[in-house]
Parts: structure tokens; C-alpha cells; sequence
């Protein structure tokens, strides 16, 4: 399982780094990045679903 | 004034922002506008656009062809075109449309960058706590006019670089600016020429005394090669004073007033800390503090509704958070929601620079205002009034803490 972020949706909400920043990182401008190439552990499935279900611009999706 | 203005009869045709029932109490309105229209009209202010769901607040806030952001509050001054300082808007770059809505905004958002912000949190505790230990062993507070209203123009009023005495002085900017919706174009104005003669003072004694500050960030700064006009730096002053005060203060009154009318959320919070993320988004959803605006930009068909050009389009981000086609159990406060795609902040290109530095205040006001009170309640909730216009928020707010 992966996390990816569709950089031209993403404006810098903050929702997918405050809430799995062990997934995500924000870059200078505050916009979200996936951290690493987005590989998702199992303790951090729950996480994952969490972020791309908070980011109000649907720019976060889930690669199984 | 409002007080000559009709009360609205029906909101789908002829709401005000500014009547007292929307002020009070929005939310019956909304739901009923989103069932019944959902996109609501008024002739007042001369001519505004209200859609009431999510769906449609977000296809405006994200239609920067069809909508411009010239004027981004909606008033009796209209801006015209003629009015338009091109390309950078009054505010940039709230007020600046693509192109140059990108290189404006690039510009802020590394000074509001999470890295940036996150560094406040001890200086923003410190505020608190400073302004919790000036209520002494008092048995009501004001958790409005004595903690919540000083805890961003602090904020600000350090980020800014600006003289600690003036404070009181940005309170009123922000008041004129946002409040007096219903003063005359000329009113607007006069107070708009007061307030620019200030900042050219204050931008005077950075550039005699440049120091390590947003201001002085902004006298440096350059698009092109080139520094900024000085209708840019005031600008962004301007917009950083009027956006990042009233908004926070308003988010952080009404996440008090919540708590102070149930007790179980307050428990909850006093004894599950770790909820606190999860909780301030809640407060964000369910109180989102601001509407935006925007002005039609060309003559166009939207849902069915005959839109013309310059007429207004109130972007209520605080009616989509109510949404019950996205959110479930819409109109219930749920404190350990966790799954809240919120657009307290907006969406799209404009979403607020500041939601970092917002969300930060917001989260550690709560913290520390229940640190020192863990119980407490509303005193006298007939006494509570709540601002007009579209920042909105618990203003007078007595709380009975012992």
C-alpha cells in the first residue's frame, strides 16, 4: 500500500501531515509531500485511510 | 445603518449577512436555503449571490474564470474596475486573480510555512497564560474581550513588528474593515485613508529600522528583480492585520462558548488531551469562523441562476461545513470526529495562508484556557452577542469559572 498526493490539488491544507506525519511532510511553501516513495506499514493503514479521508481538496489517494 | 434596513422576511430572496437573525443564529437559515433553492439571491448591497452547499461553494471558491476575488468583502463600496490597482489587488494576495495570485501568494507562504509557525507555540503559550494570570482569582471572565481578542493581534502585533501600544488601535482597524458592513461607500473610504497613513508610518520606521520581521520580510522581498510597490507591502499588511485577527479570535470565542454549554465536551478534552487535534478540527467544522466573498466576473449561467457581472457571490465556506450530503450528522458536535474533510480554511488557490498559524493559536488557547479552568460555564448566556457580518464569532462572552 502506497500514498500518493496529486500535487496540483494539494493548496497546503495540513490536514495529511498533522495527522500521519510519519507518512507526510510539507515542503517550504507548506504544501503537503509524501514522505519516501509513500510505502504504508500496517501499523500505519489506519493513519493513511485517515489522511486522505481529512484533506477537504481530495488530493491524497491510497495505491493498494 | 442596520437599524433602518428591513428585518429579512425570506432569506432566499432578500438575505442579509447583517440581519440579526443570521447573526444570532445561521445555521436554521442555511439548512433551509440548501433544501429550498439552494442558491439564495438579495438586491441589497446591490446584488449578491448566497449558494448554500458544499458542492456549490466549492465549485466558486475553485472557478477563478468566472469569479474574481478583486473584492473579497462584501459591502456597500463595490469596487469597479476602474478601482482595480492591476495586477495586485487591494489586499494581495486575498484580492489577486491568476496570474499574479500565484507570485503574490509564493511570496507569503514560506513567513506562514508549518516550520515557520510551529516555532510561535512557546511565545503564543506564553501570551496566554500572561493574559489567564491578568483575570486574577475573578469568578466570572470574559473569555472573549479579556483572552480570546488578544491572543492574534498579540500574535500579530510581534509578527508585524508593531508598537505594542497600538494594539487596542488594530482591534478598531479590524473592526472598521470587517464589521461596519452597512457604513456608506464614503465612510468605508475615509476610514481605509486613515488606516493607509498608518502603515506608511509603520513601513517609514522599518525601512529606517529594518528588524527581523514579517514587515521587514516584505520590504525585502522581490517579483522579478524588482522590490515590491508600496501598494503591495501595505497591501499584505493590511490583509495580515484584517485576516489574522478577527478570524482566530472569533474561532477561539466559539470553541469557549461551546465548551462552556457542555460540560461532557470539556470533561473530555480536560481528560483526554490527546484529543485536542481531533477536537480543533471540530471546532473548525462546526464553528468555521469566515465567509469569503467574490464578485461575479462575467455574465454566466450558475445552477441555474442568471449571474451578472460585479454581482457579488458570498462564499459561505461556513454553510458548506454543515453540509449533511458530506458530512454525517451535519448539525451535531462530535468531538472525537475523526474523519472531517472541513473547509473552514476554504479551497482552492486561495485557501488562508495563515491556517497554520490559525489552527496553532486555536489549539493551544483551548489548552491552556482548560488548563487553568477545567470547569466552567456560561454566565449569563442572554449577555453573549456574536459579531456581524462574515467573520462571526462569540464577541462578549461571560464565563463563570469558579
Amino acid at each position: 500500500m502506497k500514498v500518493v498526493i496529486n500535487a496540483d490539488a494539494c493548496t497546503g491544507q495540513g490536514r495529511c501531515f498533522g495527522i500521519a506525519p510519519e507518512l507526510f511532510d510539507f515542503d517550504d511553501l507548506g504544501n503537503g509531500v509524501v514522505k519516501g516513495d509513500g510505502t504504508v506499514t500496517t501499523e500505519l493503514v489506519e493513519k493513511a485511510r485517515l489522511a486522505e479521508a481529512n484533506c477537504p481538496e481530495h488530493a491524497i489517494s491510497i495505491e493498494e | 445603518m442596520s437599524h433602518t434596513k428591513p428585518l429579512v422576511e425570506d432569506f432566499a430572496t432578500d438575505f442579509d449577512h447583517a440581519d440579526p437573525q443570521w447573526v444570532s443564529n445561521p445555521y436554521p437559515i442555511w439548512e433551509d436555503l440548501r433544501t429550498r433553492c439552494p442558491v439564495a439571491h438579495t438586491d441589497r448591497y446591490g446584488g449578491a449571490w448566497f449558494p448554500a452547499t458544499h458542492e456549490l461553494v466549492s465549485r466558486v471558491a475553485k472557478d477563478t474564470e468566472n469569479f474574481t476575488s478583486r473584492s473579497v468583502v462584501m459591502s456597500n463600496l463595490r469596487p469597479t474596475d476602474e478601482d482595480l490597482p492591476a495586477p495586485i489587488g487591494i489586499a494581495p494576495p486575498i484580492t489577486s486573480d491568476p496570474p499574479f495570485h500565484a507570485i503574490a501568494r509564493r511570496l507569503v507562504l514560506p513567513a506562514f510555512s508549518p516550520g515557520v509557525v510551529n516555532a510561535l507555540e512557546p511565545q503564543i503559550r506564553a501570551l496566554c497564560n500572561r493574559l489567564l494570570d491578568d483575570m486574577g482569582d475573578a469568578a466570572v471572565v470574559n473569555g472573549g474581550t479579556q483572552f480570546a481578542q488578544y491572543i492574534p493581534v498579540g500574535v500579530i502585533q510581534q509578527m508585524l513588528g508593531f508598537p505594542l501600544e497600538d494594539i487596542e488601535m488594530f482591534l478598531q482597524i479590524v473592526i472598521d474593515v470587517l464589521d461596519s458592513i452597512d457604513s456608506s461607500a464614503e465612510e468605508r473610504q475615509a476610514t481605509a485613508d486613515k488606516n493607509r497613513a498608518y502603515f506608511e508610518k509603520q513601513i517609514q520606521d522599518h525601512v529606517d529600522n529594518p528588524r527581523d520581521d514579517f514587515t521587514t520580510y516584505l520590504l525585502n522581498a522581490e517579483i522579478a528583480g524588482g522590490k515590491l510597490e508600496l501598494d503591495h507591502v501595505i497591501g499584505t499588511m493590511v490583509l495580515t492585520l484584517v485576516a489574522g485577527i478577527d478570524t482566530t479570535w472569533s474561532a477561539i470565542s466559539s470553541s469557549l462558548w461551546h465548551l462552556a454549554q457542555n460540560p461532557d465536551d470539556l470533561a473530555r478534552l480536560v481528560n483526554e488531551p490527546e484529543l485536542m487535534d481531533v477536537a480543533v478540527e471540530e471546532f473548525l467544522r462546526f464553528y468555521a469562523p469566515v465567509t469569503m466573498a467574490r464578485l461575479v466576473a462575467k455574465d454566466h449561467d450558475f445552477n441555474g441562476c442568471p449571474m451578472k457581472k460585479d454581482d457579488w457571490v458570498l462564499l459561505g465556506f461556513p454553510a458548506a461545513n454543515r453540509d449533511p450530503e458530506v458530512f454525517e450528522d451535519a448539525d451535531k458536535f462530535i468531538i472525537d470526529r475523526r474523519e472531517n474533510r472541513h473547509v473552514a480554511f476554504g479551497l482552492g488557490i486561495h485557501r488562508c495562508a495563515g491556517s497554520n498559524l490559525a489552527r496553532l493559536e486555536l489549539k493551544v488557547a483551548i489548552q491552556e484556557f482548560i488548563k487553568r479552568y477545567p470547569t466552567f460555564t456560561l454566565e449569563n448566556p442572554s449577555e453573549v452577542t456574536f459579531s456581524p457580518g462574515q467573520v462571526r464569532g462569540a464577541r462578549n462572552l461571560p464565563i463563570r469559572v469558579k
